[in-house]
């Protein structure tokens, strides 16, 4: 139990955490909306957002963005990226919903066997990365670790005493916050948006008043994929890194956040996202970062176990009726 | 496609075997049962060509049937949480791994747990409790780890159960490889006991050697018939049909008396032993036991044998194990793209024939149930 370090970089750690917070609660806005809506968790969003991260790899690699570039190349590589990662992301979740789970909902399946589809489609995805496209291209795609050039250096723009913050930082938690509000902006004030929450509230009268519901349903993966395809921008950003099977643990965390703010409410992935950032970082400082991944599932546990709507209660269909 | 599926309805295999008269099914199961054991010493062309070890790097035949066998057990047991109860356990590498350990722990000299005991109790060097005391404890302790872990989530959703127990699974995982003082941490655990037995007069080695492949593949062959044979006394009992009850419709068993909780923690608690009965086996043969052993992936893998299978019927469950364990095996060169394979069969075993391929005829029943009614809600439109 290491207390000392914990209060000596209070500041900086807590900043650490909101960030690693912010990319969670981004992630967790995808199973978020699923499941306010269908009722499902879409294990295969993890590999949304790992989708996003390699194209924002190829998006640097495509204008030959390095970390020598001029200022020109680097502006324009970080816009293709901010671009092309939420397309990619979002492209990949309508996939996965026209190929996999339309067919089995015009079964009407039980949930378990969405849940199995959804893993497969996630091992499907990994390993296009891991194996498929390793064996056409060979690397960088494989099973190692490939790092992205991190294109905004790192700078401390802030610097205290008690607390130190680097740009990155305040871009990813700014970028976050700014997608947040607009997602939620979007759903409770467009037409679009009261569509979905007229799906999530009652699927059947919705249909009734004139919502068509597939429509509804490709819309909220398209949002979910391409919040996952910013968060994976935002996360290259600040991390210099993908894998093949990079989607697996932010997914898991990403999920944990979202039942953590109360699953199918958007504001609760929010706090979900963050609160879970910054306990993890917490307890990574307090016993050693080998059990980090181990706090997300114990939260997660206990969670469930008292108060399984989460902190702001479970419903997007009562967001703002 | 068609065709073959219409060849084999007409043949209605099921139909005849259960119509057969008793004689008939032993001396079937006894020429089966024949067949099986001397599978390891198959030699006669051109059956040889299901061997594995006949091109060169190619596996060892018998290691490969044990762990054929060692998985089968592996889907005896998912089958009774998932296909029987209906409760999707995505962390069951993580009982698997708790019976590899027990073992270890217990049963090996090197194991940090059997050094305290020495030390506490100024036993000799070299002290460890014997492979046949191990096997109560590592079912009790997979018992309890199933006890622990069910009772505070099995009153959860479905889909949570699921996450909850990856977590678990994971959580397993991570603490055999950080707490170096229970476990040796990433180093492993060397010296696993292997089951007693005469020792070779020709060669003095113990009988359970890793040379004689062929005596670990009987061993297990006989836990798993043990197994199968327990299971289904299960399934056909009283718990059984409660299991089938709480899938089917959890509310309505319980208005008929039937407490869902109770019946739940029942199947999570045989499931977590008999995996535990598998990783000891797996844990033995190998007589060393690491974290990587029991990766998450090992979790989506045994799944994928049940599902693709047949959930809820055994046959099917086995097939499946033998199937994703057999395959990957004998095709080799291609045993790198087997997680990529599975994710597409899984996907297409879902969409096209959610029953799986040998199918439990209810749950065949139950999804077609489904199935109509959706097509019914969508004609009224």
């Amino acid at each position: 139990m290491n207390f000392h370090e914990l209060f000596a970089h209070f500041g900086d750690i807590t900043v650490d955490g909101l960030t690693k917070g912010s990319i969670y609660a981004l992630v967790a806005l995808g199973y978020t909306l699923v499941y306010g809506v269908l009722k499902l968790i879409n294990f295969a969003h993890s590999e949304v957002f790992m989708v996003g991260t390699w194209t924002v790899l190829g998006a640097y690699s495509l204008v030959g963005a390095d970390e020598g570039s001029g200022v020109g190349i680097l502006i324009i590589a970080t816009v293709l990226g901010f671009l092309l990662a939420p397309l990619a992301s979002a492209g990949t979740a309508l996939a996965v919903e026209r190929i996999a789970y339309r067919p089995l909902r015009r079964k009407n399946a039980p949930p378990l066997i969405f849940l199995i589809t959804a893993i497969g489609c996630s091992l499907v995805l990994t390993e296009t990365f891991g194996q498929a496209l390793h064996a056409i291209f060979g690397p960088p795609f494989g099973r190692a670790a490939v790092s992205i050039p991190s294109l905004i250096p790192e700078k401390e723009w802030v610097n205290l005493s008690w607390i130190a913050i680097s740009n990155t930082q305040i871009l990813v938690i700014v970028a976050a916050i700014v997608m947040m509000v607009a997602l939620d902006a979007f759903v409770n004030r467009s037409r679009l948006g009261r569509g979905v929450r007229a799906v999530a509230q009652d699927p059947d009268t919705a249909a009734l008043m004139g919502v068509n519901q597939d429509r509804v349903i490709m819309l909220i993966f398209v949002l979910g994929g391409a919040m996952a395809g910013i968060a994976a921008m935002l996360y290259t950003i600040r991390y210099d890194i993908t894998k093949f099977d990079i989607g697996f643990l932010i997914g898991v965390k990403a999920f944990t956040a979202a039942v953590l703010g109360g699953i199918g409410n958007l504001r609760g992935a929010l706090v979900g996202g963050l609160v879970l950032g910054v306990v993890e970082v917490y307890s990574s400082t307090l016993f050693s970062s080998n059990w980090e991944d181990v706090t997300a599932f114990v939260v997660l546990v206990l969670v469930l176990m008292f108060r399984p709507t989460g902190i702001l209660g479970e419903s997007l269909a009562k967001a703002r009726a | 496609m068609p065709e073959i599926s219409e060849l084999w309805k007409s043949v209605n295999l099921r139909e005849r075997w259960e119509t057969a008269p008793t004689w008939v099914r032993m001396i079937v199961s006894g020429i089966l049962l024949a067949i099986a054991i001397y599978l390891p010493f198959l030699n006669v062309l051109p059956f040889a060509y299901i061997r594995t070890d006949l091109s060169t790097g190619g596996s060892d035949w018998s290691g490969v049937l044990t762990t054929i066998v060692i998985y089968m057990i592996v889907a005896t047991g998912l089958n009774v949480v998932i296909g029987m109860a209906g409760l999707l356990d995505l962390g069951y590498v993580g009982f698997y791994a708790i019976g590899a350990y027990s073992l270890a722990l217990f049963g090996s000299p090197d194991s940090p747990v059997t050094h305290w005991f020495a030390d506490k109790f100024g036993l000799s060097e070299g002290w460890s409790v014997p492979f046949v005391a191990c096997v109560p404890i590592a079912i009790a302790i997979a018992l309890a780890a199933g006890v622990v872990l069910g009772a505070p989530t099995l009153r959860l959703r479905g889909d949570y159960l699921a996450i909850v127990t990856m977590g678990f699974g994971e959580i397993i995982r991570i603490i055999s490889r950080n707490a170096n003082g229970l476990t040796n941490g990433p180093n492993g655990i060397t010296n696993v006991p292997t089951p007693p037995g005469p020792k070779d007069p020709d060669t003095g080695q113990p009988f359970f050697n890793p040379i004689d492949g062929y005596r670990w593949y009987w061993l297990c062959l006989a836990v798993l018939i043990l197994l199968i044979w327990l299971v289904r006394r299960l399934e056909y009992s009283r718990v059984g049909r409660s299991w089938l009850a709480i899938r089917e419709d959890e509310d309505a068993a319980a208005v008929m008396g039937v407490s869902g909780f109770k019946y739940k923690l029942w199947a999570f608690a045989i499931g977590a032993a008999v995996g535990a009965i598998a990783g000891l086996l797996f844990g033995s043969k190998q007589t060393f036991v690491e974290p990587t052993g029991f990766a998450l992936n090992l979790s989506f893998l045994f799944v994928a044998m049940v599902v693709i299978g047949g959930s809820g019927n055994m046959v099917g469950a086995l097939f499946g194990a033998f199937l994703i364990t057999y395959l990957p095996e004998r095709f080799r060169g291609l045993s790198d793209w087997r997680p990529f394979c599975f994710g597409v069969a899984l996907v297409l075993v879902m969409i096209l024939r959610p029953q799986g391929l040998i199918p439990n005829r209810r749950r065949a029943r139950e999804l077609e149930d489904r199935r109509l009614e959706a097509e019914e809600v969508a004609t009224d439109d």
